[in-house]
């Protein structure tokens, strides 16, 4: 009878292996000497189907090491049933501690929102991105839209802006807002709400943008400028929550998620669950606000 | 062969060829006018059109005439870099001074010439419109590429050239594909004037327009002309919009100028036999 150890041996650590671990980091490298550049990468086999954090487990589990503290979020909750499942996954693959302390964490992996904390210097956060392309929208055919971030032609973008306007009195993006970084690439920050992209700007940590399914990854380093699309006379704005108050703490200035009860009425709760429960404990973690231009 | 030496040439075109196929060095000696045909013989290489030489002078309007298949439009779409030509040397006198090849510079500076310096119209709205895009958004386009980011500013340049192309300012926030052909037409040249171009190119811009709508589009492009000084160059193998609208006409045959001159004289005295047919045969 053949005998083989193939079978025998149990994963590789972090599940993908030492080969290709190492052209993941290679490509995130590359994306953080040419910020907001899509770089293509392999995008290696994963125990859940392409487009569903994929590409995020790629970053994070290239990046991540036993002394590692790993973090994962889901629209701002540590608890929806996709950052359970990879966490766990995580977990078991690397036996890395988790958390879900915000300011604990070394890694942060996250689906559609950037912490309200603001991040440090000593932790890299992760992102999970559906579609990268952000030009996408404007242009279906990949090699033009490539042509077009070569030459830094964005002119159809933009015009998308205008349309926008003129069609609903403002820029209609909730989501994914097209961002400028350093003065160059025109790209998505993952369908993150408008909130959170002024806090991509100059920024202590390093932001990596996967998309498993796309095959691409692009970062934004640390300290970089990145500025949302707008015009000279309609300004990028942020969603407002005047007046409106947690349900559960009593508190605004946060990102606040909309509840609808059974008998009709409606209320507001913070949606980063990790800064509801420590602004419930105790004093409020520190934040990077943005604040509106006048209209 | 008409070759002007004067020193108010605006563009000036030298050897410009243009060769779908495999190319060997016989393929533009068998073809032409000559040869009734522009297939290389040997390799079946298309010879577009073949060391085009002219001068467009300043304010001048220039006219480009022939059968279908003979170049015409293929030395406008080589000119806006809608193709890319085998071989030439084209010299534009609002970019950098005339000294460089406009063929050889690069996408993002060919991109700049384009914005800035000249316009174009198409015979499909098609081709010049994006028809997901408003009326409006379409000008928009072109004042965005030239660095306008203001949209209060955008809004009224777009509706002062709507306004002086005839077309209803409230329906600027349409979509073309909601217009008649002629208002089509009539937003793609207030598109192509948008920065003041120097230089416009209209590929057989009333060609798909019934006659009424023909007269107001060329009555419309004569009155821009007078106004702004603009230089064109104008395809048609309609011999009556040549007469309206140009000063100067070439006439092509399989990819040559076989004659070139003042449109009146041409009109009147063809010298060479393809031109008098062309005349002749003008109902």
């Amino acid at each position: 009878m053949i005998t083989t150890e193939k079978f025998s041996r149990s994963y590789n650590y972090a599940f993908i292996d030492e080969t290709t671990k190492k052209e993941i980091r290679r490509k995130i490298l590359k994306g953080v000497a040419i910020p907001g550049y899509q770089v293509p990468y392999s995008s290696p086999e994963m125990p859940i189907s392409r487009g569903w954090g994929t590409g995020g487990l790629h970053a994070s589990l290239s990046l991540i090491g036993p002394n590692d503290t790993f973090k994962i979020i889901d629209q701002g909750s540590d608890a929806s049933v996709n950052a359970c499942n990879l966490r766990n996954f995580v977990k078991r693959m690397t036996g890395c501690k988790t958390t879900f302390d915000t300011a604990e964490a070394t890694i942060v992996q996250t689906r559609h929102r950037i912490t309200e904390e603001v991040l440090t210097d000593k932790q890299i956060i992760v992102f999970q991105v559906p579609q990268p392309e952000v030009l996408r929208g404007v242009e279906r055919f990949e090699f033009k839209t490539r042509q077009m971030h070569a030459e830094a032609d964005y002119a159809k973008m933009w015009v998308s802006l205008y349309e926008s306007y003129v069609k609903f009195g403002a820029i209609m993006r909730g989501a994914g807002y097209p961002v400028k970084v350093n003065k160059r690439y025109i790209m998505t920050p993952s369908p993150i709400p408008r909130w959170d992209v002024p806090n991509l700007s100059h920024s202590d940590t390093l932001h990596v943008f996967a998309a498993g399914r796309e095959k691409r990854i692009h970062c934004v380093p640390p300290h970089t400028l990145v500025e949302p699309l707008e015009f000279e006379d309609i300004k990028f704005r942020v969603e407002e929550f005047e007046g409106i108050r947690c349900s559960v703490t009593g508190e605004g200035d946060a990102f606040m998620d909309e509840i609808y009860e059974t008998e009709g009425s409606r209320k507001h709760v913070i949606n980063d669950s990790n800064f509801l429960d420590k602004l419930r404990e105790g004093p409020r973690p520190h934040q990077r606000l943005f604040t509106n231009p006048q209209s | 062969m008409v070759k002007e030496n004067s020193d108010n040439w605006l563009l000036r075109v030298r050897g410009l060829t243009k060769i779908y196929g495999e190319p060997i060095s016989n393929s533009i000696r068998y073809t032409g006018p000559k040869f009734g045909t522009n297939q290389c013989p040997e390799t079946d290489a298309i010879v577009a059109c073949a060391e085009i030489d002219f001068d467009l002078n300043h304010g001048e309007v220039l006219g480009l005439v022939g059968e279908s298949g003979s170049g015409k439009s293929t030395i406008v779409q080589l000119l806006y870099f809608d193709q890319e030509a085998t071989s030439g040397d084209v010299k534009y006198r609002g970019f950098e001074r005339g000294d460089t090849n406009l063929l050889s510079v690069s996408n993002q500076k060919k991109r700049y010439i384009r914005n800035h310096l000249m316009g174009m119209v198409y015979q499909n709205p098609r081709d010049g419109l994006n028809f997901k895009f408003s009326a409006g958004g379409n000008i928009a386009e072109k004042l965005l590429m030239a660095g306008e980011f203001h949209v209060g500013r955008i809004r009224e340049r777009a509706s002062s050239l709507l306004e002086r192309t005839e077309v209803p300012i409230p329906r600027m926030d349409n979509v073309p594909s909601s217009f008649s052909g002629g208002m089509q037409q009539r937003v793609q040249i207030s598109k192509a004037i948008a920065n003041n171009p120097p230089l416009l190119f209209l590929d057989e811009v009333t060609s798909g327009l019934d006659v009424s709508v023909q007269a107001k589009v060329l009555d419309l492009i004569r009155t821009l002309q007078r106004q702004l000084g603009i230089s064109m160059i104008v395809v048609s193998h309609d011999l009556s919009v040549i007469r309206m609208l140009t000063d100067r006409t070439m006439v092509l045959k399989n990819g040559r100028i076989v004659e070139a001159g003042l449109t009146d004289q041409i009109l009147q005295d063809p010298q060479h036999e393809y031109t008098q047919l062309l005349v002749s045969s003008l109902l």
